[in-house]
């Protein structure tokens, strides 16, 4: 019994149940999207759709893009309105990363373009694909993040901190 | 705000955007709550000293798999769209991840949480869907002359 605490205590440190509720309320939020517009409202469709306000491309001229760039950038505003709501609830708004600016740049290209070949993120494929059973998906999260594993790891034993 | 002749996908009901929006926000208060809004939570779930980002991922998919299924089981169509009720049948994402600790979800709420530093990701994310979008553009218009897209 006391061996199982204490793997529990290497394995969460912080504890679960933010992670849980957290996880939830994502699924929460997704669902009644879902259920009212049947829309999988996933994050990352965002960057191209809104590109379609500013550039002449074809690419991002398609009518898919086109007809939903409007509610996704509400649904963006909902997000960093409501993580707001939270933070300022808690005390926490204000908090900075000190992850350094160059790799999330750098990081965020990546994204950019990975997200884009991949047709979602995390929330697209990750939760919107798993929740829905999408082979397709699951092979995508299970990719991505056991690369997201490596390079953390490796990024981590060089010694970029945090 | 739609382009010409398009019919943008919130017309359809007065309610879709509040509804959206309302999505949204319980979606960022649980990227908030769940810490995800946070690199640092992030990459100590890849680099395994953390695994509670486990619970993240499994909760929400968990809500969202029974909705997806329940209501694709009844039959009916979404009252917003009309868009029937169903599955959707139908990767260098994780090197970024894995090196900043970001992900477009867990970004705008980052910023949310008045974390600034956090446009340089986001400014990256549009720059790397530009990139990407303009690559494959210019390698179509290479292919054939009058690309299907």
């Amino acid at each position: 019994m006391h061996e199982v605490i204490l793997l529990a205590d290497a394995l969460f440190p912080r504890g679960v149940e933010q992670y849980l509720f957290g996880g939830l309320l994502i699924g929460l939020g997704t669902a009644l999207i879902y259920a009212g517009t049947g829309i999988h409202a996933g994050a990352s469709t965002f960057l191209e759709s809104t590109l379609s306000y500013g550039s002449k491309l074809r690419r991002f001229q398609q009518p898919r893009f086109i007809a939903s760039r409007d509610w996704r950038v509400v649904f963006t505003l909902g997000i960093v309105a409501g993580a707001a709501a939270y933070s300022v609830a808690t005390g926490e708004f204000g908090w900075t990363t000190e992850v350094q600016p160059w790799r999330l740049l750098l990081g965020g290209v990546l994204i950019g373009i990975g997200t884009r070949l991949g047709k979602g993120c995390t929330s697209g494929h990750g939760v919107c694909g798993v929740g829905s059973g999408s082979r397709t998906s699951i092979l995508n999260v299970a990719i991505f993040m056991l690369v997201a594993i490596g390079v953390a790891q490796f990024v981590f034993a060089l010694g970029v901190r945090p | 705000m739609s382009g010409a002749g398009i019919l943008a996908e919130h017309e359809s009901h007065p309610l879709f955007l509040p509804l959206v929006f309302l999505g949204g926000a319980i979606f960022g208060v649980g990227l908030a709550m769940s810490q995800m809004a946070r690199p640092e939570i992030v990459l100590e779930f890849l680099q395994f000293r953390d695994l509670g980002l486990l619970f993240v991922m499994g909760g929400a998919s968990v809500v969202v798999g029974i909705t997806f299924w329940a209501l694709t089981l009844s039959g009916r169509s979404a009252p917003m769209t009309g868009k029937r009720f169903g599955r959707r049948l139908k990767s260098l994402d994780g090197v970024g991840w894995g090196l900043s600790g970001i992900c477009p979800g867990a970004a705008y709420a980052s910023l949310g949480i008045g974390n600034v530093v956090i446009l340089y990701g986001v400014l990256g994310m549009f720059i790397g869907a530009y990139l990407q979008g303009y690559l494959r553009e210019s390698r179509a218009d290479a292919a054939s002359p009058s690309p299907a897209d």
